[in-house]
């Protein structure tokens, strides 16, 4: 292969791995534009839409096919689950703690995380679980660049959910609420806006498209794993800084940056996959010493 | 007129039930005594559970210096476990060195190791810090997985046993009152920080930072002591974790270790040291008593720390009692 084989090459994956991170890393944008709280537990409902998503398919499958119908309708109950699911552990174990201490509000959203990565452990008896999508091997060659069709849905599928929560985030009334509610929750309530709505709306859109994005990965990659949501969860993390924490597009870029990052980094001398990780995390760490708002974000006064 | 509240001990409530010298010299004999010969009552199997026992006491002291004194989360605690279990490993293994001349190394690389992660990074927001510090841990463990000298995922194995003035720490009986003696220093620097100049500054730190920096506390300096602190205890515990195993792999090192040392500092009650012994001995001994839950232990764990956070934020031990 010559070296613009490998730059092509290198670029599709850093796109596909980039998409994950994006769809994982605006939950957490969104979450933390809202309440301010760094919600530990959203990796883990990437992992809990996974198997939701195989879970429907199951039961889909004989009436679908484990086509791209049957995956696709999966990935929608999905996300519709797993987004009530969001709201669910919003009320109960964030929304009481909101005025805690922020130590203790970071351990509570740690418990929910181990609670459910070791809910799934117990379920699943740490075994990797087959999603049980068939979606072919189609695709096109392009020279020697081979992008199949799978590749180019699920870039296709994340772009398109992307697009949908910028424009409802920037044209609807509730995304109005939503920007409002993150510049200062109390003016905003005192302007009329129900709070605890819009919080639970943004809980849900956040875990829907972690749901997704659990959803098309395992379909993609062919299994799921209870802690399959660790490392996406501090990956996707990571791209949420690179792109300024609290702002949309940031995530976005800050995804695909990740994405290419590392897939481009993983062919430097010395690097190699087997250091891909300390690679994506030395990015974070030099990030925040460095840059703490990432490309996109507004500087901010912590809380006091 | 304001009552203001007391300074929280770090004793918890004990410091008012053992009020007379007479009732707390009693207190330190029996647990002295029960201490000395707790290994033949309990058999040799519960000696090796209970030196595993004082060796999360040892690493929770630590971990909470960082997460109940100073207030903040480290998610990574497990790495400066590793950095003392592996420069014993390498260098007594690799270089010949002297178990004694390599644990003072071990302490020396986990401070450098505290501040070059801290130093950069004890000035972002607290959640930011969280995170970091559970990179850093991966960081860590994953560097000893690839790297020829830490022996990669098999990690390291035939660590020599210590000799200390002619004992040979070797026995499991010998190790249990090797860590009997570290668990009881552990006690007594976390008291006697908790009381000093350093300790109250934490305090301050931890109810309100921008108050204590403008009473002219240097918070980044205040925090990097206490990282450093829990880096030292940390370090100490992977040290003689080693010597006491005589192998050591990554996979003692990963963010499932930090989390369960965390487990302990809050589920005990962080803060306060008998709560954080109490933890210790709970994350240590439930997981004996559940054995027949398999898996579910750690579902069990986890919805316990999730309650306490919710209902019970200071901890199983109880709160010191009103006068």
């Amino acid at each position: 292969m010559s070296i613009f084989d490998i730059f092509t090459n290198q670029l599709l994956n850093g796109i596909v791995l980039g998409s994950f991170y994006a769809l994982v890393a605006l939950g957490y944008t969104m979450v933390f534009g809202v309440v301010k709280l760094l919600n530990f537990a959203h990796g883990e409902l990437y992992m809990v839409g996974g198997f939701a998503g195989f879970l429907v398919l199951s039961f889909l499958a004989p009436y679908l096919g484990p086509g791209w119908l049957g995956v696709a309708v999966s990935l929608v109950l999905a996300m519709i689950a797993v987004g009530f699911l969001g709201v669910v552990i919003e009320r109960v174990a964030y929304a009481p703690m909101l005025s805690a201490p922020r130590l203790s509000i970071l351990i509570t959203a740690l418990a929910v995380s181990l609670v459910l990565q070791n809910g799934m452990l117990t379920l699943t008896k740490g075994q990797y679980v087959p999603f049980g999508a068939a979606l072919g091997f189609g695709g096109v060659k392009l020279g020697n660049l081979f992008i199949s069709y799978n590749q180019m849905i699920l870039v296709g599928v994340a772009a398109a959910l992307m697009l949908a929560l910028e424009l409802f985030v920037s044209r609807t009334q509730y995304g109005r609420a939503m920007r409002a509610v993150s510049v200062d929750k109390d003016m905003a309530r005192l302007m009329g806006i129900n709070v605890n709505a819009v919080i639970a709306i943004t809980f849900f859109l956040g875990s829907a498209l972690a749901a997704a994005a659990g959803s098309m990965a395992g379909a993609y990659y062919g299994s799921l794993w209870y802690f399959m949501g660790f490392l996406i969860g501090l990956k996707a993390f990571t791209a949420a800084v690179i792109g300024g924490i609290g702002s949309i597009p940031g995530a976005m870029l800050g995804g695909l940056i990740l994405g290419l990052l590392e897939s481009f980094g993983t062919q430097l001398p010395g690097v190699g996959s087997e250091w891909k990780d300390v690679f994506s995390f030395s990015v974070l760490i030099l990030v925040l010493v460095f840059k703490p708002t990432g490309l996109l974000g507004k500087p901010e006064q912590e809380r006091m | 007129m304001a009552q203001f509240p007391e300074r929280p001990s770090a004793w918890g409530g004990l410091a008012t039930l053992l009020d007379t010298p007479q009732k707390r010299y009693a207190a330190i004999a029996v647990i002295l005594v029960a201490m000395a010969v707790a290994p033949y009552i309990f058999g040799s199997y519960g000696t090796v559970i209970l030196t595993n026992a004082l060796l999360y006491v040892l690493l929770a002291l630590g971990l909470n210096i960082v997460v109940g004194y100073a207030g903040l989360l480290d998610l990574g605690f497990a790495a400066f476990f590793a950095v003392g279990a592996y420069t014993v490993g390498i260098t007594t293994l690799h270089f010949g060195l002297n178990f004694w001349l390599a644990l003072p190394l071990a302490v020396l690389l986990a401070i450098v190791a505290g501040i070059v992660i801290g130093a950069p990074t004890l000035r972002l927001r607290s959640d930011y810090l969280a995170i970091v510090t559970l990179g850093f841990g991966e960081i860590v463990r994953i560097t000893a997985r690839n790297l020829r000298e830490t022996g990669g995922a098999s990690g390291l194995i035939g660590i020599d046993s210590p000799w200390l003035f002619g004992w040979h720490i070797r026995t499991p009986l010998d190790f249990y009152y090797v860590f009997c003696a570290l668990a009881i220093l552990g006690v007594i620097a976390s008291v006697r920080l908790a009381n000093s100049r350093l300790g109250r500054a934490w305090l301050y730190v931890r109810h309100d930072e921008d108050a204590a920096e403008a009473m002219g506390i240097n918070r980044v300096k205040v925090k990097l002591a206490a990282y450093v602190v829990g880096a030292i205890y940390g370090s100490i515990g992977g040290a003689f974790f080693a010597a006491n195993l005589g192998a050591i792999s990554p996979e003692s090192f990963s963010f499932r270790q930090s989390v369960l040392i965390l487990m302990a500092v809050i589920l005990g009650g962080m803060g306060k040291i008998p709560g954080v012994i109490l933890g210790a001995f709970i994350v240590i001994l439930a997981p004996e008593l559940l054995r027949d839950f398999g898996d579910l232990r750690l579902l069990i764990f986890a919805v316990g720390l999730l309650l306490i956070m919710l209902f019970r934020p200071s901890g199983i031990w109880p709160a010191r009692s009103k006068r």
